[in-house]
């Protein structure tokens, strides 16, 4: 069909979205309508923005390439839902990036939606129902807010409902838009009224073939501009079939599109394949559809009752198991499934004339192919993991035959030591770390977790290693890395040295450790890079240029780090303090908790935590990067999410049945009063029982900008008011073992799952914990309705800030929580000498309740703080220097 | 007047450099800022450059005509904050009528000094219209993402108020700048066409985004062409992007818009990226080479600088772009 065009539609969001000729049929996405989904407005009645969210994620994820957002109903405020809903919109760049379509049937909600969006929207909808007048001026305004705008053919007299009415009022609509308004003739789509069909009423007949005519006629005469329509109206006879409905979409779609439809409302769910839609059902939905018999719904609504929808059934696939023996083995070790390989690799060994040849031919071809997809970014770690237990199963089942035959080795592309260093108990990414070299034929020696350096020098000489990993999740490890750098200087060791783990950074690594040791450091923060990292760095013909390269970018980045730095202004501790953050304490209200004094909880079911879990860092833990769940149905990584998932979905299942990892926390509410500014003190019956030490932001700010401290959160002893806060400790007690069992079976995957489902349980009762306190035990917020989300997103009033982490860097904070709660002899935490916590997954902090208390990053501190808190804490400078370190400006 | 649409056929337009970076050369005081008027006013007045229109007039005349001397068609008022929005911070609100007045004003009249010396080359004056120092579509509070610090009706209030007092002063275009938040632009377009239907009478207006970092986005997060489709509802001179990036990191970001629009293109970029003490160190000539790349590539009808830039790195640009023919805007304005 040929068209009238010369311009396009051009919309955008964060993203452009143009409609020229050779653009697909534009899906417009229509679940965030509360007219249309009961869902969507129970949530906005409700206040659930955040799940409203997430439909509307789900569509642009799900193909909406607009999204149509409606909120007409009696029983909420239209314009204030609109423009809250927007607001939170445009704060969510994977919803945002498409363009908006404004839907709403009274003006001011669209003028309060066109208000608030910054791309190029759609109004849905005007029309001339009112008149010439309200029409043209309406369309200025649109004009004048930079929107496209649908127009509904409906005119004073009513709603188009033929051929000639639909023309009639789109000719008149576009006259006066173009000519009157002056608007683009290409931001005009016309909603030209889709009807059902096969209603029984003859005078539904022709609904369908008019609209297509109609929509024929529009675009050949009336230049530039789309037609638009909801597309499930045409099926509405038959609600409850649909298998017939997805048909009728099909048919429907297939003519108007033909016809020059080119944008419109479908559920892509309820949509068949045109060319998949059996010929006998494509026939009778034709006919009634294009109105081609006079008998066409009586036969349709007949063969209708035939095809009510079936149920298809999921089978496993095994015909694989057909394929000759290499390409099942490595079949099953990309796909990661170990049920047969026992048996595969055992008919290998029967076959080859030594058993070491099942190794180093079938097995490590299979493994090179898992080596290529991984590089090449078509597998991820997860599925790497999977193929690693597959392998080492695998080499289980041959060692026996090998040791056997004796001496014969197979020759490892290097030796990597993989260690936690001394303090720190933190050894997930480690471990996956090892397990990604290890199936890429490095030999890994694993000192563990809290590993002395000289245990780490004196192994690498031993054992002949060829290079050195170092992995660390909390600050002091970086201390321990430098030095462990500084002796490898000293006792002239030459191989290369891996630093990984959460608190590690390249800049420090560039500033800190690469000065410490002349040969090469790399930081390697995620698995996927080590193997290119250590093969880079053994080869021997590369290895000279890499290593300089390396050098030279570590020189070249420190020298630009340092350089930034001195941007940054600081203020003194004494103007800081000036500054503090002002809490009014004559009107802040105060709550004294329902329970003073210290609690354990230890007989709780892990299943009260798994609706606290935050999934993201799970996830992330796996290197799998995105927003849980979005990252479900992620274009790229969401089928393996959703893999690890369900699997973590299993184990958590089991774990919660057999009790296999036991919860306990300890908490305590007290009385307290900040004094000396920064410090607070914890009073039992008025009576000093503790101190915590605070730390004050000295970062330059603007005017008005606070320099705060966690003790600005509690009231001063000189308010005279009695204040309150709390601390806390919560362990998972019983991953270690969990995960050395797996180990035990040659499961490094489901020993890794352990451990970071574990981490997310410590998390998510810390969670729980506060949620408690916070309702109940304190009762500060004892109405609080909150969702998951919103506790994620730390929603709530109140905080708890953990000693270690930005508000609060000094580890030794967490001494005084120890020893006021005497957490160790109660729930059995105890505390590293680097003051890492033992279970690893234990979560510890303070509990603030005052509802202007926030999260916020101390910054880097000067000198004279440095020395003022080493006073108040009654340590040495050096010490206190030590421990913080990483947040002393230079 | 409205033959800037003829010079723009004809040649490259060169727009002024940097006013900020001139200003700092005066080290004014306190009291400079303050002078005789605002001797006794109630808040700090360093750093409101605005003010210097008011209180330091011969200062922003001198930097003007050092501009026009070196080679700039059309110089920008002394107006970035001239908003009550962002004249809050002085307590200023009442006077932004008089400051986008009397800067106008000046620089009025130092173009029609110049075009009276030399009448082939006329000289323009374009009101300069700043971001604010708020966002419509961003929250500043990040644990409230659905919370605006400022409206689209106060906006445009505050961008409809300089608007009229910049046209009253003389102001012969409307240049929108440094725009990091595509929706305040809009409400200043919206302030622009209820002006434009008020006073019947067409007013050229320049718009130019502002492009923060390598990723090619504006601060509120739109891509370079969602940008320009976002503000191509109103009929503009030209549309381009400033500040933020030097010249070289600039020039994706215009080829990204240049075959895609009618409007002319322009470009003010910074002399480079600030150095660890946030200083522009590109020289004219540093910079001048790079501009010379747009110009090769046709990309380019209005030049000029931002941050850092000086009367001599506009003599440069304004030298090499003599020797380049304009980018041919394809249909002229709706």
């Amino acid at each position: 069909m040929k068209v009238k065009q010369t311009k396009y539609m051009r919309l955008s969001g964060l993203e452009p979205l143009i409609l020229n000729e050779n653009s697909n049929f534009i899906n417009v996405g229509e679940r965030t309508n509360v007219a249309g989904s009961r869902k969507f407005l129970r949530l906005i009645k409700e206040e659930k923005f955040d799940e409203a969210l997430d439909i509307a994620r789900h569509q642009v994820d799900g193909g909406a390439q607009i999204v149509d957002i409606n909120m007409d109903d009696g029983l909420i405020d239209g314009k204030e839902a609109m423009v809250r809903f927007l607001n939170l919109i445009a704060a969510e760049p994977d919803i945002c990036r498409v363009p908006m379509m404004i839907d709403s049937s009274k003006w001011e909600i669209i003028e309060a939606g066109l208000q608030v969006v910054q791309g190029k929207c759609v109004v849905n909808s005007i029309s001339l129902k009112e008149g010439e007048e309200k029409f043209i001026w309406e369309a200025t305004q649109i004009k004048r807010y930079g929107a496209a705008v649908i127009v509904m053919a409906f005119d004073e007299v009513g709603q188009a409902d033929n051929y000639e009415r639909r023309i009639e009022i789109a000719k008149r609509s576009y006259d006066i838009l173009v000519n009157k308004v002056g608007f683009p003739s290409e931001d005009i789509i016309f909603d030209l009224n889709i009807f059902p069909v096969a209603t029984g009423m003859d005078e539904h007949r022709k609904n369908a073939v008019d609209f297509i005519e109609a929509t024929r006629w529009v675009r050949q005469n009336l230049e530039s501009v789309s037609v638009s329509g909801g597309v499930s109206n045409v099926s509405f006879s038959f609600r409850g079939n649909n298998t017939v409905r997805e048909a009728m979409h099909s048919v429907f779609l297939y003519y108007s599109i033909q016809a020059g439809m080119n944008m419109g409302i479908v559920n892509p769910a309820l949509l068949e394949v045109y060319d998949d839609i059996p010929k006998d059902l494509l026939e009778h939905i034709e006919d009634v559809i294009l109105d081609r018999r006079d008998d066409a719904t009586e036969r349709l609504l007949d063969f209708a009752e035939t095809v009510k929808g079936t149920s298809k059934e999921k089978t496993v696939d095994l015909s694989w198991r057909e394929n000759p023996l290499q390409e099942r083995i490595t079949h099953a070790l990309v796909k990661g499934i170990d049920a047969f390989i026992i048996e595969d690799v055992e008919q290998a060994r029967q076959e080859a004339t030594k058993p070491i040849e099942v190794i180093e031919g079938h097995l490590m071809i299979g493994m090179n192919v898992v080596g290529d997809l991984f590089g090449a970014g078509k597998m991820f770690l997860p599925q790497v993991v999977k193929s690693a237990r597959v392998m080492k199963k695998a080499v289980g089942h041959l060692n026996p035959f090998i040791e056997a035959e004796k001496g014969e080795e197979q020759q490892a592309l290097g030796k990597i030591l993989m260690a936690t260093v001394k303090g720190d108990v933190h050894d997930i990414g480690k471990n996956i770390v090892s397990v990604v070299l290890g199936c890429n034929n490095y030999e890994i020696v694993d000192l563990g977790v809290m590993v002395p350096p000289e245990k780490i020098i004196e192994t690498a000489k031993r054992e002949n290693v060829d290079a050195i990993g170092l992995s660390g999740l909390i600050t002091p490890s970086l201390d321990e890395m430098v030095y462990l750098a500084k002796e490898m200087e000293r006792q002239n060791l030459d191989v290369p040295l891996l630093i990984g783990g959460a608190t590690t950074s390249k800049a420090h690594t560039a500033v800190k450790i690469d000065t410490q040791y002349k040969n090469a450091v790399v930081h390697v923060n995620d698995a996927s890079r080590a193997v290119t990292v250590v093969g880079d760095l053994l080869n021997k013909k590369t290895s000279n240029t890499y290593v300089a390269k390396l050098k030279k970018d570590y020189d070249e980045f420190r020298t630009k780090f340092l350089k930034r730095g001195k941007e940054k202004s600081y203020i003194s501790i004494d103007e800081a303090r000036k500054r503090k953050y002002k809490v009014d304490w004559n009107t802040s209200e105060i709550v004294r908790p329902k329970e003073l004094g210290i609690q354990t909880l230890e007989q709780l079911s892990l299943k009260e935590l798994v609706p606290f879990i935050d999934w993201s860092p799970f996830f992330r833990s796996w290197d799998l990067h995105g927003k849980f769940p979005d990252i479900l149905s992620d274009k790229i990584v969401g089928e393996q999410a959703s893999v690890l998932y369900n699997e973590a979905q299993e184990m958590i299942q089991e774990i919660s049945a057999k009790q296999l990892l036991k919860p306990k926390a300890i908490f305590g509410l007290f009385e307290a009063n900040s004094i000396n500014e920064d410090d607070i003190s914890i009073k039992k019956k008025g009576n000093e029982v503790a101190v915590f030490r605070t730390l004050r932001q000295q970062l330059k700010k603007r005017e008005g900008i606070p320099n705060i401290a966690l003790s600005d959160f509690v009231a001063p002893e000189e308010s005279n008011k009695t204040d309150y806060m709390g601390a806390f400790c919560v362990g998972i007690f019983g991953a270690q073992e969990l995960a050395e069992s797996y180990k035990a079976k040659e499961d490094d995957y489901n020993a890794i799952m352990a451990q970071a489902i574990a981490d997310r349980f410590a998390e998510a009762f810390a969670e729980y914990l506060h949620k408690q306190v916070r309702t109940k035990h304190w009762g500060y917020a004892s109405d609080e309705t909150l969702t998951n989300d919103d506790l994620i997103k730390e929603n709530y009033k109140g905080i708890r800030p953990a000693p270690g982490y930005p508000a609060c860097p000094d580890h030794l904070e967490k001494d005084t929580i120890w020893s006021l709660l005497d957490v160790e002899n109660k729930i059995g935490v105890q505390l590293t000498e680097s003051k890492a916590m033992w279970p690893a997954a234990a979560v510890s902090g303070y509990y603030f309740a005052n509802k202007e208390a926030k999260y916020f990053g101390l910054g880097k501190i000067t000198d004279d703080q440095l020395t003022d808190y080493a006073n108040r804490k009654g340590v040495t400078k050096t010490k206190a220097r030590k421990w913080l370190h990483p947040n002393i400006a230079d | 007047m409205l033959n800037i649409y003829k010079a723009l056929q004809e040649r490259i337009l060169v727009l002024d450099g940097a006013m900020g970076t001139m200003l700092q050369a005066y080290k004014f005081t306190e009291e400079d800022f303050r002078g005789a008027r605002f001797k006794d006013y109630p808040t700090p007045l360093q750093g409101n450059n605005d003010l210097l229109s008011l209180t330091q007039p011969e200062a922003i005349k001198t930097i003007h005509g050092k501009y026009f001397e070196a080679g700039a068609d059309i110089i920008e008022t002394n107006t970035f904050s001239g908003t009550t929005i962002a004249m809050a911070d002085y307590q200023m609100e009442d006077l932004v009528y008089e400051l986008n007045y009397q800067s106008a004003k000046i620089a009025k009249e130092v173009a029609e000094e110049f075009t009276a010396k030399e009448p082939h080359k006329p000289r323009f004056v374009a009101g300069s219209i700043g971001p604010t120092n708020r966002t419509a579509s961003m929250s500043p509070d990040v644990n409230d993402p659905g919370y605006r610090a400022v409206t689209f009706d106060e906006l445009r209030i505050a961008y409809k108020q300089q608007v009229e007092a910049l046209l009253d002063g003389g102001a012969d275009i409307l240049l929108v700048e440094t725009v990091f938040d595509t929706l305040n632009a809009k409400a200043a377009l919206f302030a622009i066409e209820q002006v434009k239907e008020e006073r019947k009478t067409e007013i050229p207006v320049m718009l130019s985004g502002t492009i923060t970092d390598a990723s090619g986005r504006t601060l509120s997060g739109q891509t370079a062409e969602a940008f320009l489709i976002s503000v191509s509802h109103i009929p503009l001179l030209s549309v381009g992007f400033n500040c933020a990036l030097g010249a070289n990191l600039l020039q994706p970001h215009l080829e990204a818009i240049a075959n895609k629009t009618d409007f002319a293109i322009s470009a003010h970029p910074n002399a480079g990226l600030p150095n660890a003490f946030g200083e522009y160190d590109e020289t004219p000539e540093e910079m001048g080479e790079q501009i010379e790349e747009y110009l090769k590539k046709n990309l380019i009808n209005i030049i000029g600088g931002c941050c850092g830039t000086s009367p001599e790195h506009i003599r440069v640009i304004a030298n090499i772009a003599a020797k380049y023919k304009p980018r041919k805007v394809l249909e002229g304005v709706d």
